[in-house]
């Protein structure tokens, strides 16, 4: 069977049209654009109708209660829950352009080009290096000058080299929690993703492990797009730069970041960042 | 929801609230004070200067502790921000009250230049803008706030009217000097406490709709 990957250039423009105000940022073309889709897990419909275009080299965040499907949009984007039994999807999500549905595309294919951490850390029963070079393993690449430079570069760029740089080949599982979440982000950034999927990298971390996760989406929005799931308010306002509340499966509000917290068109919205929710 | 820090929004509403009722009262006894040549009332308004000054200290310091507790988002977030704008102006309403009255206690002592009709009326005229704009707080009537706005030229005509009038009085007949000074002054004064209900408006329609009218001419011409 033949097989597709995405070509990396001719990128689709936005269509969404949007309410952005005076001194909003530029908004960049469309990088996912997700299209009237809707999920079930089984005869439960989790997701209704969603459509929003994610702007390339930003950060986007989702927000919204408990339950209301944040993880399972995350996890539709690079098709991780296909690994679910009695899944269904309605509409289709582009990823520049290209389904990530087309039968001609391989899902593995597709998650290397998307990278994720997860909301609980999940590293790997191996070594903290070879945590961070698994990826490049599976593609096959094993010179050992080009792992030893990503795994310094991945644990910089993670925040944690200089914590773990004497103890590269201990077991993963001996780091502290907020360590293990920093490896999943040097893991899931090594490979030099497109895009990048966070679902609440900082719920385990420490105030400072945070800011420098906080720096590094900074960092890492010049070369990758990236979704961040966060229940933290004042985290989704300093690092995105649009915010998607959604409710109960449903889209409520998506505008540019500094519009949802200052000033919402939406009184669920406006109830939710506030607290008030309930 | 209710929370349980929601009550500490409140004290900070009502005390902004007061403060407005304070400085509103301020203005009137200054005048009154002066138009009835009344130095006991006049007295009471400059001490009672410091209860403006307080809730001042008092507003700041309760929204310090609100953004530093609870990162206020949204409507809350420009309630604490717009309450320390707002007092800030009142503050300095109080302070031309307090201008007034002392004037007025040095007037008190010599016979009226003129009988004082466009003073209180431009009084009257600020003491009406600061009103709507804390009725627009109170109940987000935008409506009146906007009219507040608008209604800062008037008084700003009357002051120059005023100017004029008082400056023929002083070429005429030099003996009216220092008194024309002093009226000068207070219309000064009075025009200052129309601009700062004109901020405090712009405060409120930001507050109420999250927009900056500030530097709209569209807004002050209607
Ligand atoms: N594997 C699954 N099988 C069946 N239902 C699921 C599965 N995963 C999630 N759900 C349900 O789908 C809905 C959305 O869940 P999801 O995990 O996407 O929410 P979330 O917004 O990420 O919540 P949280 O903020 O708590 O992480 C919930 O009602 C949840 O119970
Ligand atoms: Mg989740």
């Amino acid at each position: 069977m033949s097989t597709a990957t995405l070509p990396s250039t001719s990128r689709p423009t936005m269509t969404q049209t949007t309410t952005a105000s005076a001194g909003a940022p530029a908004l960049n073309p469309a990088y996912i654009q997700i299209k009237d889709f809707s999920f079930y897990y089984g005869a439960a419909k989790v997701l209704h109708g969603l459509s929003l275009d994610i702007p390339e080299q930003q950060v986007t965040a989702f927000i919204g209660p408990s339950g209301c499907g944040k993880s399972t949009l995350l996890r539709n984007l690079n098709r991780m829950n296909d690994l679910v039994d009695g899944i269904r999807h309605e509409g289709d999500i582009l990823v520049n352009g290209h389904s990530i549905y087309d039968p001609l595309i391989e899902v593995i294919a597709l998650r290397k080009r998307i990278g994720m951490v997860f909301q609980k850390s999940n590293p790997f029963p191996k070594s903290i290096y070879e945590n961070v070079v698994y990826s490049l393993r599976v593609a096959g690449r094993n010179g050992k000058a080009e792992l030893d430079e990503v795994v310094e570069r991945s644990l910089k760029g993670a925040a944690l080299w200089d914590e773990v740089k004497d103890r590269l080949h201990e077991s993963a599982f001996g780091l502290s929690g907020g360590q293990m979440q920093r490896l999943c982000i040097a893991r899931a950034i090594a490979n030099r993703p497109e895009i990048l999927l966070m679902d609440e990298p900082c719920s385990a971390l420490d105030p400072i492990a945070t800011a420098k996760v906080e720096e590094l989406i900074h960092e890492l929005k010049k070369e990758f797009t990236i979704v961040i799931v966060t229940h933290n308010m004042q985290q989704a306002a300093r690092v995105s730069d649009r915010t998607a509340f959604f409710y109960l499966g449903k889209l409520i509000e998506y505008d540019v970041t500094t519009n949802i917290f200052q000033n919402p068109a939406n009184a669920q919205t406006e109830a939710y960042v506030s607290g008030r929710f309930g | 929801m209710k929370r349980f820090f929601d009550a500490e929004l409140e004290t900070f509403r009502s005390d902004l609230v007061l403060m407005g009722e304070t400085a509103i009262r301020q203005v009137r006894d200054a005048v009154k004070a002066l138009v009835e040549a009344d130095v006991g009332l006049a007295d009471r308004v400059i001490a009672a200067d410091d209860e403006l000054d307080n809730l001042e200290i008092k507003i700041d310091n309760e929204a310090i502790r609100y953004m530093n507790l609870r990162a206020p988002i949204a409507t809350e977030l420009r309630l604490v921000i717009v309450g320390m704008k707002a007092s800030h102006d009142l503050e300095r309403v109080g302070d031309e009250a307090t201008g007034i009255a002392k004037r007025a206690v040095r007037l008190a002592a010599e016979p009226p230049l003129k009988p004082y009709v466009d003073l209180p009326r431009m009084a009257n005229m600020a003491v009406e803008m600061l009103r709507d704009a804390l009725d627009c707080f109170l109940k987000g009537d935008t409506d009146k706030a906007l009219a507040v706005i608008r209604r800062d030229k008037e008084v700003d005509t009357i002051n120059k009217q005023l100017y004029r009038e008082l400056t023929s009085f002083m070429i005429e007949r030099p003996g009216t000097i220092s008194r024309a000074i002093e009226l000068m002054f207070i219309s000064k004064s009075i025009e200052r406490i129309a601009d700062h209900a004109t901020n405090i408006a712009e405060e409120m329609i930001y507050l109420a709709k999250g927009k900056d009218v500030r530097h709209d001419d569209s807004v002050k011409n209607g």
